[in-house]
């Protein structure tokens, strides 16, 4: 008689046959990368990468790429959590139209939501024309990257926090309500302590994919070193340079950023799961 | 595999099939129990109307792999009779030859059959000509490389072996059979007096040009702005350096390539002048109409030489090296010479052009590459990490 060790006794038969699925795939589509760009960090060693990473022009663009894509998130995690409560609360015209169009930053090429939006935005786009008396610019600004990353990011916060405003039962705001809270305290000590683990998860995927988003940044951005530069794209023109090292340094940096943030976003999930019980 | 049996006139029962027994029945698990029957074929749903079924997932599919495989006919442009002996050759090639490569390849296949040969399948890969050279080397098997600069067929050289280091003397004008210059594109009636290098670094100026670490055809801008402070200021290199701080300062948007920043001038309406590719300034010209913008041509220019190159690595076979040298060889033939010169491209051979695209060059004073001690010493200088175009950004 044989029984695997990682096996545990389950009723449910193919467990061997799907966790090697699962084991390959990851392996190669997930695994291998990662482990070669860490491979590659260690063969450079760890005083020559700090030496590249440690530029003025390295750190604005790592510190650029972070700080929009925190501020981008930070507004979805906001408006993404109203957008979900509309679309599951209310019912009007269009409903389910707005709530199709959601995924639409899933499906769109991100170049083609970069030219999108960086024709209207610029100076003499339909927006960008409106801004321009009064010295407001979008396009070719850091506003432009927060724009665009706003754009990708929306979508994730959404579609993680919709399906729990569905699962809300009303009748606890209901009970809320007649013991004598007010809206707004049912709102804060009722409903978005329900969602705070949903709204984290949105928000720590949202972050994820903004830091090392680079097909829309790049056309709206601007470019310019110290200014509008993001981390990505100096990674392409270090590629660019044949300095692969070079891309190696930051992309391990980038990966141990975004590795210590999402740490410490489940650190907070974690926390105010324990605090309010399983949600 | 999932199967249904019939246990009785009534009951039908499903489940994974274990095995055949006699008699056409078969045995199937329907999950801890196992029952035994005749098989029943899938039934008909004779309520299906024809419109739902012609939509099966059946026919749906098989239509899907129809239409699939006939756009694959349709852009591999060739009879599938012939795709085996075909010779196909990849020309990897920088971003603005679009136009004069698309041409050139019907010009040639219609030289090349004339001379009693098969047809060539011809693909072209456009893109910034660094990136293009780090394709190669990272394993784009191309047969030939069109790029915009010497130093990144040098890089494919040193990096892969697949090009003998002595490429450049293996064909005519240091291989580049066209050459072009930088020029500025000015909006129309040049509002701002555009003439010269100086007036590019006037306060009230935005200039556009890409980003030289990413863009091959930048780092010929970068060098003609160079080239024309260090005659102005008598050889004096703190004062071309800082001449070149000035006139990136000017600069609100560092595309990654050329096309990208002439799309940033044309069609977002960026700034007073772009820093082109002469061929795309014309292109410009003749895209959006001679009354959108002004050429101007500076007093000093250089003579940018777009070089292309055989990879010898990737020739799979005699038939392929003889259709990929013919292929590189016969751009210098009059007919494609004054092909270039339609395309807006400086050629060597006029004979068989028209005078109109001949007449359309105007003279300039033009610095050659070897002025600045050739790529192998300006990539270095210039371009590398911590070289002069990081210290302009980094020291401000």
């Amino acid at each position: 008689m044989r029984t695997g060790i990682l096996r545990s006794a389950s009723p449910l038969p193919g467990f061997g046959l799907s966790f090697g699925i699962m084991m390959t795939v990851l392996s190669i589509v997930v695994l291998l990368p990662i482990a070669a760009l860490l491979g590659r960090g260690l063969t450079i060693g760890p005083a020559d990468l700090w030496e590249m990473v440690n530029s003025q022009r390295i750190r604005s663009a790592l510190l650029l790429s972070f700080r929009a894509a925190l501020i981008a998130s930070l507004f979805n995690l906001v408006f993404g959590l109203v957008l979900a409560w509309v679309l599951v609360r209310y019912r009007f015209w269009g409903r389910r139209l707005i709530d199709a169009a959601i995924d639409l930053p899933f499906a769109l090429p991100t170049a083609v939501a970069g030219i999108a939006l960086t024709a209207l935005y610029a100076p003499n786009g339909v927006f960008g024309q409106l801004l321009a008396p009064f010295n407001i610019k979008i396009a070719y600004t850091e506003i432009g990257i927060w724009l665009a990353l706003i754009f990708i990011g929306l979508p994730f916060v959404v579609r993680t926090v919709q399906p729990v405003i569905e699962e809300l039962d009303r009748e606890i705001e209901e009970a809320s309500a007649t013991l004598g809270a007010r809206r707004i305290y049912t709102l804060y000590r009722v409903i978005l302590p329900t969602l705070t683990p949903a709204l984290l998860t949105g928000f720590a995927l949202a972050l994820a994919r903004s830091v090392g988003e680079y097909g829309s940044v790049i056309f709206i951005a601007g470019n310019l070193p110290l200014q509008t530069e993001i981390a990505p794209l100096l990674i392409v023109i270090r590629l660019e340079e044949y300095n692969y090292d070079a891309a190696t340094a930051i992309g391990l940096a980038m990966l141990l950023i975004s590795f210590a943030m999402l740490l410490a976003i489940n650190a907070i999930q974690i926390w105010s799961r324990r605090r309010m019980g399983d949600v | 595999m999932i199967r249904t049996i019939a246990i009785s006139s009534q009951l039908l029962a499903q489940g994974t099939f274990v095995r055949d027994l006699v008699g056409g029945h078969i045995e199937i698990d329907t999950g801890g129990r196992r029952l035994s029957g005749k098989p029943v074929a899938s039934r008909k749903d004779t309520r299906v109307s024809p419109v739902r079924a012609a939509f099966s997932a059946r026919h749906l599919r098989a239509g899907l792999l129809s239409t699939i495989a006939a756009i694959g006919l349709a852009v591999s442009g060739v009879p599938a009779a012939h795709a085996q002996e075909s010779v196909e050759i990849l020309n990897v090639s920088y971003d603005p030859t679009r136009e004069l490569y698309r041409a050139y390849n019907e010009l040639f296949n219609e030289w090349w059959t004339e001379q009693g040969n098969e047809p060539v399948t011809l693909r072209q890969s456009h893109g910034g000509s660094g990136g293009q050279a780090r394709s190669v080397i990272d394993g784009l098997e191309a047969q030939v490389a069109t790029l915009a600069l010497s130093a990144d067929i040098d890089v494919i050289a040193e990096n892969t072996g697949k090009i003998p280091d002595d490429w450049q003397s293996r064909l005519p004008h240091n291989s580049s059979p066209y050459t072009s210059t930088i020029v500025f594109l000015v909006r129309d009636g040049n509002p701002k007096g555009i003439e010269d290098w100086d007036d590019l670094v006037a306060e009230d100026v935005q200039v556009i040009t890409p980003n030289p670490k990413t863009s091959g055809g930048a780092r010929w801008n970068f060098l003609a702005g160079w080239g024309w402070a260090l005659k102005e200021f008598g050889g004096d290199e703190k004062k071309a350096q800082d001449y070149v701080a000035a006139l990136y300062g000017n600069v609100p948007v560092l595309d990654t390539g050329a096309r990208g920043s002439t799309n940033t001038f044309v069609q977002r309406g960026m700034g007073d002048v772009l820093l082109a590719w002469e061929n795309e300034a014309f292109l410009a010209l003749e895209e959006q109409g001679e009354d959108a913008f002004d050429i101007v041509v500076p007093s000093i220019s250089i003579l940018a030489e777009p070089p292309v190159a055989l990879i010898d690595g990737n020739i799979k076979s005699d038939a392929q090296r003889e259709a990929a040298e013919a292929y590189l060889e016969h751009l210098y033939s009059p007919e494609a010479q004054a092909l270039a010169l339609k395309n807006f491209y400086r050629a060597w051979d006029t004979s068989a052009a028209s005078e109109e695209d001949i007449a359309r060059f105007p003279e300039v004073e033009l610095l050659s590459i070897e002025d600045f001690g050739g790529w192998a010493e300006v990539q270095p200088t210039f371009f590398a990490d911590g070289g002069i175009f990081d210290q302009i950004y980094e020291g401000q």
